[in-house]
């Protein structure tokens, strides 16, 4: 079963991560939620229309753009976008005027009339989402859009993602991309084995994770990384390059014995930093978990 | 409102239209199966034979019109599949029967208009239309029905591989094509050939277009029309009807 009887409520206008490791069910969830495949069971709304019964309505609402599909390759950008918005049935007028000032803002107009099928990978990505937007939707589907793209391109798509969520566009992003998630989303659900494993704020998942705040700190000699690990209140010690780190519960009680520890063997200690929990360490605690 | 939503979804599949007149029209196998085979195989059976142009253009407009009604139809969603357009498609505002209807026009429209091609050559050396009417409606409906036959070719199995649908349909095309009266007519064959030209469409258009063109053919005209219609239904209906279930599986 790719998804088992997820629960889950996206606010009007929020800006919400779908996270989980491959084959978690993040694609899963979004085609159904698209219309692309029907649940087995149970049900769905999007701005109060059923996906079921009213998925033309529900689908009029929404742009998408599919991790797995692609634009027409044997077609023009500008003829990829006449196509889309005729679709939705955007009026004549409106769609071109849509269509020039989304190509001229993701930078492609110059290269309207050129087949897709010359596009770099970059290009087309920027192409899928003009798709979406041409019919002004007023909920995003987003299925890992930076995926694969150069840095540049993952930087601009961002930034553009960030302004239509300003503009009141819902979003609804699917990334495994931790940093992506964290920089963009008011709100994060982790996804794992086709259950929600956590919902909650980027920062609120990460306070609320025990025992995933760390100690890095360097000697100016080895030590021998096993009596780190035996200290009380130490949940795991790892090596980082030159450095050591230790996950604790209460990083104050472990920072004395380590001091403690230094003096007894002569060591000086080069750094000493607490480290929160990033999201990564949230995200892979959970999957391990689930 | 069921109205607007059914007139709505009519307009949205000429953006189906337009998309496949744009990209399938000048693809190989369009080209080869639709237009290139019915001519060499029209030349085949003409060359060495002395036959009357008025028995010849009836053979080479049901050829031509059933060929080129279905060479872009079964090309489609495998093709779209393939490329992983279907999804983008799916997902958009528009139901199944819209997206196929845009497929059903799209190959009509490449039907219709290359079976004017027999018709100006039969004009052009002076056969006679005796009932331009009748031929005239008669190419529409037919094309119409082979245009959804060709969507039903590629109901089953759903592959994502167009030239598999192309050789499949290929062996079900050639062989209609010898059973329907275009190479030998209908009241030539014993009454077992009869009994089969019976079950394929295209015999019934070859026949319309005899009585057009004669004023004689086997069937009453109005048969040949009814029985063009029902076939046009059935093969509309059970085409989307097996698309619907198939879909997810292309996915």
């Amino acid at each position: 079963m790719a998804v088992d009887h997820i629960n889950f409520n996206v606010k009007k206008g929020e800006l919400f991560g779908f996270l989980g490791p491959n084959a978690a069910g993040k694609t899963t969830t979004i085609r159904m939620l698209t219309g692309v495949i029907k649940p087995d069971d149970g049900a769905a709304s999007v701005f109060g229309y059923g996906i079921l019964r009213e998925g033309l309505k529900t689908r009029q609402l929404m742009g998408i753009v599919p991790e797995m599909a692609n634009a027409y390759v044997d077609l023009s950008a500008w003829n990829n976008l006449m196509l889309v918005g005729e679709l939705y049935g955007v009026p004549k007028s409106l769609r071109r005027e849509r269509a020039t000032r989304l190509l001229k803002e993701f930078g492609l107009y110059e290269r309207r009339s050129h087949l897709v099928k010359g596009y770099s990978r970059g290009m087309k990505q920027k192409l899928l989402l003009c798709m979406a937007l041409i019919n002004g939707p007023q909920i995003l589907f987003l299925d890992e859009p930076t995926s694969g793209l150069d840095v540049e391109s993952q930087r601009l798509i961002r930034d553009m993602i960030r302004d239509f969520n300003k503009n009141g566009v819902t979003v609804f992003l699917t990334t495994h991309n931790m940093d992506e998630a964290n920089q963009l989303c008011d709100r994060i659900a982790i996804i794992n084995h086709g259950k929600i494993a956590a919902i909650d704020s980027p920062e609120k998942l990460r306070l609320r994770s025990s025992g995933l705040q760390s100690i890095e700190v360097s000697f100016d000699k080895g030590v021998d990384i096993e009596e780190l690990a035996k200290f009380h209140g130490v949940n795991e010690a790892k090596k980082m390059g030159d450095k050591i780190r230790l996950y604790v519960d209460e990083p104050s009680a472990v920072i004395d014995k380590l001091l403690d520890f230094s003096r007894s063997k002569n060591l000086r200690i080069i750094s000493l930093n607490t480290l929160a929990p990033t999201l990564e360490d949230v995200f892979l605690k959970l999957v391990k978990e689930g | 409102m069921e109205t607007n939503l059914f007139w709505d979804q009519f307009t949205r599949s000429f953006a189906i239209v337009k998309k496949n007149i744009r990209i399938y029209y000048s693809k190989g196998p369009v080209i080869i199966f639709g237009l290139l085979v019915p001519f060499f195989l029209f030349l085949s059976f003409y060359i060495g034979r002395s036959m009357p142009v008025e028995a010849l253009i009836p053979g080479l407009l049901g050829m031509t019109a059933f060929f080129t009604a279905t060479s872009v139809g079964p090309a489609i969603v495998p093709w779209e599949a393939r490329a992983k357009t279907l999804e983008r498609l799916i997902s958009s505002p528009v139901s199944i029967w819209t997206i196929f209807l845009g497929d059903v026009l799209s190959s009509f429209l490449f039907g219709a208009l290359v079976s004017m091609f027999p018709i100006i050559v039969g004009f052009s050396i002076g056969v006679q239309i005796v009932n331009p009417l009748i031929l005239g409606f008669g190419v529409v409906l037919a094309t119409f029905c082979f245009a959804s036959f060709s969507i039903l070719l590629s109901a089953y199995p759903p592959t994502d591989t167009p030239a598999s649908v192309m050789m499949l349909s290929s062996m079900i095309k050639f062989p209609l094509v010898f059973i329907s009266g275009i190479f030998i007519p209908i009241e030539e064959l014993p009454a077992w050939g009869r009994t089969i030209s019976s079950i394929s469409p295209l015999t019934y258009f070859t026949d319309l277009a005899r009585y057009s063109i004669s004023g004689k053919g086997y069937y009453p005209i109005e048969v040949d029309l009814i029985v063009l219609a029902v076939f046009t239904i059935a093969f509309l209906v059970s085409a989307i009807k097996i698309h619907e279930r198939t879909m997810q599986k292309r996915l």
